[in-house]
């Protein structure tokens, strides 16, 4: 079992769990968190090395490092592991993450039960992404889901409770329907009289669920991981949640649990059931296309920084699934980068917005101002993380946009050319919209926040950043500026080095 | 050629953005300044180099046989991946417009880098805070800005074009305590950002249809024989036009989709160019640093709208019709901001509709530009005119911000009578309004007249139109001299010093400018610059009656504003008076920025976002809500049951079985 890779990205956050409940100070706590999140990201880079290295010798299999341990025989339970580019992507994005995470919450009050429950919750998003068995990606879904309720309900602002709960309630709302899914799936996942199975590439390459329950199961399954890639309408939790959460939770929550919806979507509902993809895609297209300027729209009269935020990160998840269902290879690629973008400068932004509240205890931008004379660091990097979202060239925002746009025009044109409708190039050129919605927005934010005249006298005695802010912050935006500038590595991991099984699998070669 | 020379002409001025901004701090401000302005000055040493050996070094790379020059693709590197056909590079591009506008940007933006050193400091020569900074963004600016005129490709283009905007943002907002001055560079962002979305869904069309976002895909053939080399030639744009028509529909809402296409982009053009209605962000840019307003709002990202059409020119003139919306659009233009520029107080501002109006003359000159019309003067024309425009509208922003350095003060109201004070200020800024008046000898007379000859031959109304707007522009201008330096002066306040003129970094590049001004006139731009590379006899296009119409018109102008305004007289109060509507129409700029304000605040943020936002609060999160409520309510309802008392359970026992007992009973019988 551990000569598997993989498995160590779940191995890793275990061991961290059972060295941080021996941890008698908040350094050996730190030391923990930071070495633990550090092997993390080692293993990841190393993994990617890997895997270009296998695929650069010829290895055409979907996935690589596939392994698969029976655990309960009668159902044909496995913990089964496999990645591809699209998944190897996801685990750096998550490994970056946690650490920027951890050093963002430097000085959490009860710092032992936080950091236990927050590598439990990267425990789930890990072994999601790893997992190729839908039943155990079920499981490390909820493994990643419950801990946000005591993060949040213990360790939370403003009006935790209610805000825990109903984060928790809607995404298990979700997660009931998702589940309903995932067993009608298993039920069809082999041909009459074949073995019943829940591993991912085993169902596709049988390709036996009737159409009649395809059309059943698809929508209940991206309902259920919509719910959590913030589609409308059941975004509503994300405001709440994100505006109670501390620091390091909106990071990961903003930063990774969002990307589990997209790329739940992405790697069940869509890979599994192509048929109903195509022909029920059309729903959630006008869905997630109303999520994208809807979100944008009302991130424009917030004045909570973190409720702008949540809303723009509505707006940005939607166009993740409004890319997806493009069912176009560029869109496709567009959306996973999307999810890596969206996942670092999102985590960036809430990161900034924790170290700006716990300086100045207030999070309206009614009243702050004029912040880049007190912090500059802060506001500097208040204002890349800014560019990024509204979709500078050079930083991460800008590629990932523009691959999902010309994915969709193409997408949309080829609709609309050969007389298949043009709702695809309507919500298309609705979606391209948001480019400037989210200039208004984000300008708004930076002119009211950081720039004019210092707005409360008591602000000048604050100071700038702490070393590990600091470095929590420069970790991300090198990831950010990193990919703006050199999109085609990441363009090639996800797409053009090895073309993803589900490509081919919608029929889009 | 090799690229060694093209890449560094990009990567100092990225280098030194990285280096200032980052290190800037923990250097002296005069460091900071130098090394700024010492690197500018080794890129326009390259790019001076770069554009001689282009135009003069005859290589067959450059030029061929026949003499027509080409275009030369340096290097081309692929950066984003969509398809297998659709690439963005990142390259450089050599051809006679790009290779003008690296002369241009270089030395303007070097001037400028000088000029700063003098400018950004006060009084006693401290130099202002976020002078590093400063320095940084111009540097980000210069990149991004030769970046944008070296693309090879459409996309490269737009991704510059981004790259300007966000560094034209960060400059205008370079007084960022002055809540004017965030505000316009967030007015000047978002309506800019607005105009590009038009140009991106503009670029998709037209790279869904051609598969490609090259240039050289769009507008030229290979040359034959030699790598990389390109030349201009109308069988590719046909080729272009016959994919869209062949596609399976070639209409679009009464207009063909290539036309469509090419509005769109020009939209993109418009938004940068300030083009009516899109202008409204150009007049509050002037809020950033005067050398930035010369630099940026005047001499070089304003003109990217124009060198856009021009680039895809080819490709304009296989759908008429837009040529002529870019004609109508820059005729109105042109003559609405000349007229506002009439009205106007601050000096800046009164420049900044000049530029706007300038800028209209490009535009209406390639608007106007066809082959078969003296070998498409109007292209021509158009670059020349970008050229000189350059070169006299930078010299009248920096004496303009030489006059705001010694007077602190951007009102003319509080200037008048310089003339004795700051003599250098006086006889440059005189040069540079000659020249924009367009009187012989100086630069503007020539690049204007050609602009007027093309429009003549393409219909007498335009020509008629853009002479009027000629005399307009004329007048503003003088009306601007006389009364900065004429007029009698203010007394001297107390305790402070009389006007005079600037250190020598800021007169340097204002006789520098001025002398550029009286000569350009004379490069005979036609054996440079042509629409397709041919070059032609520039005199042989000179037609001596539109110049001597367009002159008369000049000085009759001129002489007007001398009557009105030499002296304080009552002639501008009673012209004022006679025509109320007229005046305060100009005087507000035709209430454009109040209607904007309108339709963003009144229609977009109060009609609808606001709305939107009570709708999520209310109607969907209460949706959610009212789910968690009747739970609640529901599991309240049926607590009851479960008391824990035993008596009750008892009650409810008895009660059951008694009526259980009952129904038994009933049916038994």
């Amino acid at each position: 079992m551990f000569t598997n890779i993989l498995i160590y990205f779940v191995v890793i956050p275990l061991v961290m769990l059972g060295l941080l409940a021996l941890c008698q100070n908040i350094k050996q706590i730190r030391a923990v968190a930071v070495v633990g999140s550090l092997g993390l990201i080692g293993l990841s880079v190393w993994v990617l090395m890997e895997y270009l290295g296998i695929r650069a010798a010829g290895n055409e299999d979907p996935m690589l490092f596939v392994d698969s341990w029976t655990w309960f025989a009668p159902l044909n339970i496995h913990l089964a592991v496999g990645v591809d580019g699209i998944s190897i992507a996801m685990l750096l994005l998550s490994s970056i993450i946690v650490f920027a995470g951890s050093f963002a919450s430097w000085k959490i009050a009860q710092p032992k039960e936080f950091f236990l429950w927050l590598i439990l919750l990267s425990t789930g998003v890990f072994g999601f992404f790893i997992s190729i068995d839908m039943f155990t990606m079920f499981m490390f879904y909820e493994v990643a889901l419950i801990p946000m309720y005591l993060l949040i309900g213990v360790w939370g602002s403003g009006n935790k409770n209610y805000s825990a709960m109903k984060l928790t309630l809607m995404l298990m709302g979700g997660s009931a329907f998702l589940m309903l899914s995932l067993i009608g799936i298993y039920y069809h996942s082999a041909p009459e009289g074949g073995q019943l199975t829940w591993n991912l590439l085993e169902i596709v390459h049988n390709d036996a669920i009737p159409h009649g329950w395809q059309s059943f199961l698809f929508p209940m399954a991206f309902v259920g991981f919509g719910v959590l890639g913030a589609m409308f309408p059941f975004h509503t939790w994300s405001p709440d949640g994100h505006a109670s959460a501390p620091t390091a939770v909106s990071m990961l929550h903003a930063g990774v649990l969002m990307k589990l919806g997209g790329y739940g979507c992405f790697r069940v509902a869509i890979y599994t059931m192509p048929q109903a993809a195509h022909e029920l895609s059309w729903i959630f297209l006008i869905l997630t296309g109303i999520s994208v300027v809807y979100g944008a729209f009302c991130a424009c009269v917030k004045t909570d920084l973190k409720y702008i935020n949540a809303y723009s990160s509505v707006s940005h998840c939607g166009l993740v699934l409004f890319a997806i269902l493009m069912l176009n290879e560029t869109a496709m690629t567009g959306a996973i980068m999307q999810m890596l973008s969206h996942g670092l400068m999102t985590a960036l932004f809430f990161a900034l917005i924790g170290m700006i509240y716990g300086r100045t205890h207030t999070r309206e931008i009614t009243k702050m101002g004029g912040m880049m004379q007190i912090m500059p660091y802060l506001s500097v990097c208040y204002v890349i993380a800014g560019m990024a979202s509204l979709g500078l060239p050079g930083l991460s925002g800008f590629v990932a946009e523009m691959t999902i746009f010309v994915g969709s025009f193409q997408a949309g044109m080829a609709d609309y050319l050969s007389g298949a409708g043009s709702l695809r190039l309507v919500f298309t050129l609705i979606a391209c919209c948001s480019i400037v919605i989210t200039a208004v927005y984000i300008l708004r934010v930076v002119g009211k926040l950081l720039f004019g005249p210092v707005y409360d006298k008591h602000h000048l005695e604050l100071t700038d950043a702490t070393w590990w802010e600091r470095l929590s912050t420069v970790t991300l935006i090198v990831c950010v500026a990193g990919i703006g500038c050199f999109p085609n590595f990441f363009n090639n991991l996800i797409n053009f080095t090895f073309k993803p099984a589900i490509f081919s699998v919608l029929g889009m070669n | 050629m090799s690229p060694t020379i093209p890449i560094l002409i990009l990567a100092i001025p990225l280098f030194m953005f990285i280096f200032l901004g980052l290190c800037g701090k923990k250097m002296s401000h005069l460091l900071a300044g130098v090394l700024g302005t010492l690197g500018m000055g080794t890129v326009l040493v390259l790019a001076y180099y770069t554009a001689f050996t282009y135009f003069f070094s005859g290589s067959e790379m450059f030029i061929s046989e026949a003499g027509e020059r080409l275009q030369y693709v340096v290097f081309n590197q692929t950066w984003l991946q969509f398809t297998h056909s659709l690439v963005i590079s990142l390259g450089f591009f050599l051809d006679p417009i790009s290779a003008m506008m690296l002369v241009v940007i270089t030395t303007i933006s070097f001037m400028v880098h000088l000029y700063s050193l003098g400018y950004m400091r006060d009084h006693h020569g401290v130099f202002e805070k976020g002078f590093q900074r400063f320095y940084a963004f111009l540097s980000l600016f210069s990149f991004s800005m030769l970046g944008l005129v070296v693309a090879t490709n459409i996309f490269q283009m737009y991704i510059f074009w981004e790259l300007v905007g966000a560094s034209s943002y960060l400059l205008i907002g370079f007084y960022y305590t002055k809540h004017s001055a965030v505000s316009a560079s967030k007015k000047a962002f978002i309506v800019t950002r607005f105009a590009d979305l038009g140009f991106l869904i503009g670029i998709l069309v037209l790279s869904y249809y051609t598969g490609t976002f090259d240039f050289t895909n769009l507008t030229s053939v290979p040359v034959e024989g030699i790598a990389n080399t390109y030349h201009v030639d109308l069988s590719t744009p046909t080729a272009v036009l016959g994919v869209f028509q062949s596609s399976a529909a070639p209409m679009f809402m009464g207009a063909s989709v290539l036309t469509w296409a090419l509005v769109l982009i020009f939209m993109g053009g418009m938004g940068k160019s300030a083009m009516m209605p899109l202008h409204i962000w150009l007049p509050d840019a002037m809020e950033g640093p005067t050398p930035v307003s010369a630099l940026i709002h005047a001499a070089t990202m304003v003109v990217a709208g124009v060198y856009l059409v021009a680039r895809l020119f080819p490709l304009y003139l296989m759908e008429t019709s837009a040529l002529e919306i870019i004609t109508v659009v820059g005729a109105l233009t042109a003559f609405y901001a000349a007229m506002v520029a009439c009205a106007q107080i601050d000096i800046k501002r009164v420049l900044a509709f000049s530029t706007i109006s300038q800028i209209a003359f490009m535009m209406v000159s390639l608007g106007v530009a066809r082959p078969e019309y003296h070998e498409g003067l109007g292209y021509m024309a158009s670059m020349f005119h970008l050229f000189t425009h350059a070169m006299f509208k930078a010299l009248l922003f920096l004496g303009a911000g030489a006059l705001i350095h010694a007077i602190g003060s951007n009102d003319y109201t509080e200037m008048h009578g310089l003339r004795k004070y700051m003599p250098i200020t006086h006889w440059t800024f005189l040069i540079g309004c000659l020249a924009i008046a367009g009187i012989i000898p100086f630069s503007g007379f020539f690049s204007k007249d050609e602009i007027l000859s093309a429009a003549v031959n393409y219909g007498v109304w335009v020509y008629v139109w853009m002479s009027l707007v000629a005399g307009l522009t004329a007048f503003y201008m003088f009306r601007l001299y006389y009364l900065i330096f004429w007029w009698k002066e203010h007394k001297v306040r107390e305790g402070h010093h009389a006007p005079h003129d600037q250190p020598w970094t800021m007169s340097l590049p204002l006789i520098i400018l001025a002398a550029v001004s009286c000569v350009a006139g004379f490069i005979p731009f036609g054996e440079f610059v042509s629409w397709n590379g041919e070059p032609y006899d520039f005199m042989a296009h000179f037609d001596w009656n539109v110049a001597t119409v367009s002159l008369i018109v000049a000085v009759l102008s001129i002489l007007l504003a001398t009557l009105m305004y030499r002296k304080e007289n009552p002639l501008p109060a009673k012209f004022k008076n006679a025509v109320p509507a007229l005046w305060d129409w100009c005087h507000h700029r035709f209430y454009w920025d109040e209607l904007y304000m309108f339709i963003t605040h009144k229609i977009i943020f109060n009609g609808i976002c606001r709305p939107l936002a009570w709708f999520d609060r209310h109607i969907i999160d209460g949706t959610m809500d009212s789910f968690a409520y009747l739970t609640n309510k529901a599991s309240g309802a049926v607590r009851p049951l479960q008391s824990g008392q035993v008596q009750m359970y008892v009650w409810i026992y008895v009660i059951g079985a008694l009526l259980l007992g009952g129904i038994t009973v009933l049916c038994l019988i």
